[in-house]
């Protein structure tokens, strides 16, 4: 990230209640993920140290470490959508992207395809728990989806078979 | 403009009503998360489409949602004296339809799913829309809508969330003019405990008493909080509040800091909600432009302001000490208690802090404006008021259902919900998301209120209620939330980071048919071990889904495991 865009996010939270985990987040938002040089100059700016901000971007699951593909796939794993067949959602799109998870759904999954074009992870809930299953590709969630209806949703991101 | 007395209030009053029911048709889509999830914004836009940017004869507008999720997207159509239609399952195909009849006066009635000719607002408002539409179905009719009764979701659906004036106009901001401006602190503390209001986050602690305990306490700085978490995987009762009627939270808030004699306040939320979090920066930034929030309110000298801090997906950061911490900019790891959060060093920067959810807050406008009598009509005897259930899973009307505490689950999986989906046969539900229990469906007699569902071995939990049928396998389940409990332990204490851990390993051989009786044995131990020595919540409850699969589900266990 460059730097006028993180004193721009600095600049956003100047109220102490919230601080540290706001700028994060919009990092996260804005990167898609934290990268080192990132937080060694959020460190610099902000007076923190970085073993700090590495604690908080390890503890809280929303953070990802690793740079991600062009599109990011989040399926939700949560009661409702794994009541529903969330496993057999996340299974097919293994398939479909030939990339595979020793899945514990855990938090901080996040698999790459080899062309970066897409990532993988999973969340706990996007509070659309009755259109379970769910997934979010770029901030769009797809309710009610199916194995079936993954081509068809992946191909309005350029995958192709 | 700033609105300092009744006066001001009205004429803001006036110019909100004209937008929620104007001289001419409105055409309202609703637009919260699930909504647009499946399609209500393309609705939206083709029907702007169709009717142009600024179109004289129809007005185009975005509402929260009413609940009803199974139904989505939903539209409501109010033409000037009739009464409010809700269209269901409305897809872009229908948008040109729906133009058309509007501009005769008209809805499409094979697409209507009910029609509301009144509508109690509760906080002093009711709207009169008007008599006809006859063929279509009366709103007390639906059999999804007709045991509810909507009094924390009075508003959601109806109105426009983003816009201050409509929520005016349906008496909104008039329970926190009358507070500010009549009553004394300890009167509002006084009605709140008459109401018998309990915490919605999970516990039921009373939240006048607490209310009581944070303005007793010593230090002249003091914070309120929302607790917008709303971290159990299943539930989103409270992202829904946020999304459809953002201001009755932040008005239930103005009116518990002047109560409890408090300047700063926050709403700690998830940033798995970025609607949500969108929709309560507009609102306290038009709160603030009224007057609302900032110095001086309502020219009585009070002053308050709320902001918002984000979590980042720790289910932990729930726990009260561990939200401290998070909003400190720390890793949410709970400490014990005391020091609670009202007591002096135990709150937010070590300042006495109350804490309260989203849904506790909701009410608290309607207790001011109804007076405690009528709120502790509602309910059951120390169960008082409703509470919102977000109903899901394997049942065939998913959605927000807000009932009276005390009704029973059959009521609400069967006469509500209509039993299973696809005709399959309900099993169990389980409440009370990680926390909670899994209660057989020869239990569904139990009123759903704090203590019967204690007692019973599940919790009430903050109304997260998935249903699971004959196809679900009860161990998976427990399972299931094992892994869950015991990725979002914080690590702190070993009981709950090492118990937790076993636990799994052990659900995992049975689930594998390699254990035995004595794993079986193992797993009532180490669980009852793990509820009575963890630090916090998380580790305390984590074991109900066991405990409670082991008690009611014996069989399936049994079958999966070796002599
Ligand atoms: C692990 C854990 C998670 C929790 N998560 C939430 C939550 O997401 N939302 C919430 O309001 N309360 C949650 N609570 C309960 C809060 O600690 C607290 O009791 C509540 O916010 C108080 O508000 P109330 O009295 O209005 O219910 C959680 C508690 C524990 C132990
Ligand atoms: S019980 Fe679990 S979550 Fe709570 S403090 Fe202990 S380790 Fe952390
Ligand atoms: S459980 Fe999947 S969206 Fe809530
Ligand atoms: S459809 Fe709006 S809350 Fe589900």
């Amino acid at each position: 990230m460059d730097e006028r865009t993180l004193d721009a996010i600095i600049a956003r939270h100047d109220a102490p209640a919230g601080r540290l985990l706001g700028i994060l987040g919009e990092i996260q938002n804005q990167e898609g993920y934290v990268s080192r040089e990132t937080l060694e100059m959020l460190s610099e700016k902000v007076g923190v140290r970085i073993s700090q901000l590495y604690g908080l971007a390890t503890f809280y699951s929303y953070f990802t470490l690793r740079p991600v593909g062009d599109h990011v796939i989040t399926i939700c794993m949560g009661t409702a959508c794994h009541v529903k067949g969330a496993v057999a959602i996340l299974e097919a799109l293994e398939g479909l992207l030939g990339i595979k998870s020793d899945v514990t759904d855990d938090g901080k999954l996040s698999i790459t395809t080899i062309d970066r074009k897409f990532t993988v992870e999973i969340a706990r809930c996007f509070g659309a728990c009755s259109m379970a299953p769910v997934l979010r590709i770029d901030g769009n969630l797809y309710g009610y989806a199916t194995p079936e209806d993954l081509p068809g949703i992946l191909g309005e991101y350029g995958w192709k078979p | 403009m700033r609105i300092v007395s009744a006066a001001d209030m009205e004429k803001v009053s006036r110019s909100g009503l004209r937008k929620i029911r104007p001289e001419k048709p409105r055409i309202a889509v609703g637009l919260a998360t699930c909504g647009i999830a499946v399609g209500g914004m393309r609705v939206y836009d083709r029907i702007k489409e169709i009717i142009g940017e600024e179109n004289p004869d129809i007005e185009l507008a975005r509402v929260g949602c009413i609940g009803y999720c199974r139904e989505e997207p939903l539209v409501n159509i109010t033409i000037p004296g009739k009464p409010l239609v809700i269209l269901h399952r409305v897809t872009p195909g229908d948008a040109e339809e729906i133009v058309r009849a509007v501009e005769k006066g008209e809805v499409p009635v094979e697409k209507a799913l009910c029609r509301i000719p009144l509508w109690d607002h509760i906080t002093g408002c009711t709207q009169e829309y008007g008599a006809g539409f006859d063929g279509i179905p009366r709103y007390e009719d639906v059999p999804f809508f007709s045991h509810q009764k909507k009094v924390i979701l009075r508003n959601s659906g109806l109105i426009n969330p983003e816009q201050i004036d409509e929520y005016i106009a349906i008496g909104g901001y008039a329970a926190a003019l009358k507070a500010l401006s009549g009553m004394a602190p300890e009167a509002i503390i006084d009605e709140v405990e008459k109401s018998g209001l309990r915490g919605r986050g999970g516990a039921g602690f009373p939240t006048g008493l607490k209310w009581r305990i944070a303005r007793n306490a010593e230090g002249d700085r003091k914070f309120v909080i929302c607790n917008a978490d709303e971290g159990d995987p299943g539930a989103y009762m409270n992202r829904n509040e946020m999304e459809s009627d953002p201001h009755m939270v932040l008005e239930g808030m103005l009116i518990g800091a002047y109560a409890i004699g408090v300047s700063e306040g926050l709403i700690y939320i998830r940033a798995e909600y970025p609607l949500a979090i969108r929709r309560l920066q507009t609102a306290i930034g038009q709160a603030r432009e009224y007057g609302l929030l900032g110095k001086d309110i309502f020219g009585t000298g009070f002053s308050f302001d709320i902001g918002i801090a984000t979590g980042a997906g720790a289910f932990v950061c729930g726990e009260s000490t561990a939200l401290v911490a998070s909003i400190e900019g720390r890793t949410g790891r709970p400490h014990p208690r005391p020091p609670r959060l009202t007591d002096p060093g135990g709150g937010l920067f070590g300042y006495p802090t109350d804490l309260n959810n989203v849904e506790s807050w909701c009410n608290i406008p309607v207790i001011i404006s109804k007076g405690s009598e009528w709120y502790a009509g509602i309910g059951a005897k120390g169960n008082s008021g409703t509470k919102v259930f977000s109903l899901v899973g394997k049942v065939d009307r998913v959605g927000l259902v807000e009932v009276p505490l005390g009704t029973s689950l059959n009521t609400i999986v069967f006469t509500i919900g209509n039993g299973g989906a696809g005709n399959k046969k309900v099993k169990a539900v389980q409440t009370g998301g990680p926390s909670g229990g899994c209660i057989p469906a020869r239990l569904f007699d139990t009123p759903v209120d704090y203590e019967s569902l204690n007692r019973i071995g599940s919790i009430m939990g903050s109304g997260g209620i998935v249903v699971m049928d004959e196809d679900t396998d009860m161990v998976d389940i427990a399972r299931y939330f094992i892994n869950f409990a015991a990725s979002e332990s914080c690590g702190k204490c070993v009981p709950c980071r090492e118990g937790l851990k076993h636990t799994l390993l052990i659900l995992n051989k049975i689930l594998a048919k390699k254990a035995t009786k004595k794993d079986l044995e193992i797993l009532s131990d180490l669980t009852e071990t793990i509820v009575a020595t963890s630090l916090c919540g998380l580790g305390q409850t984590a074991p109900n889904p066991v405990l409670t699969t082991l008690a009611y589900f014996r069989d399936e266990y049994d079958a999966l495991v070796n002599p």
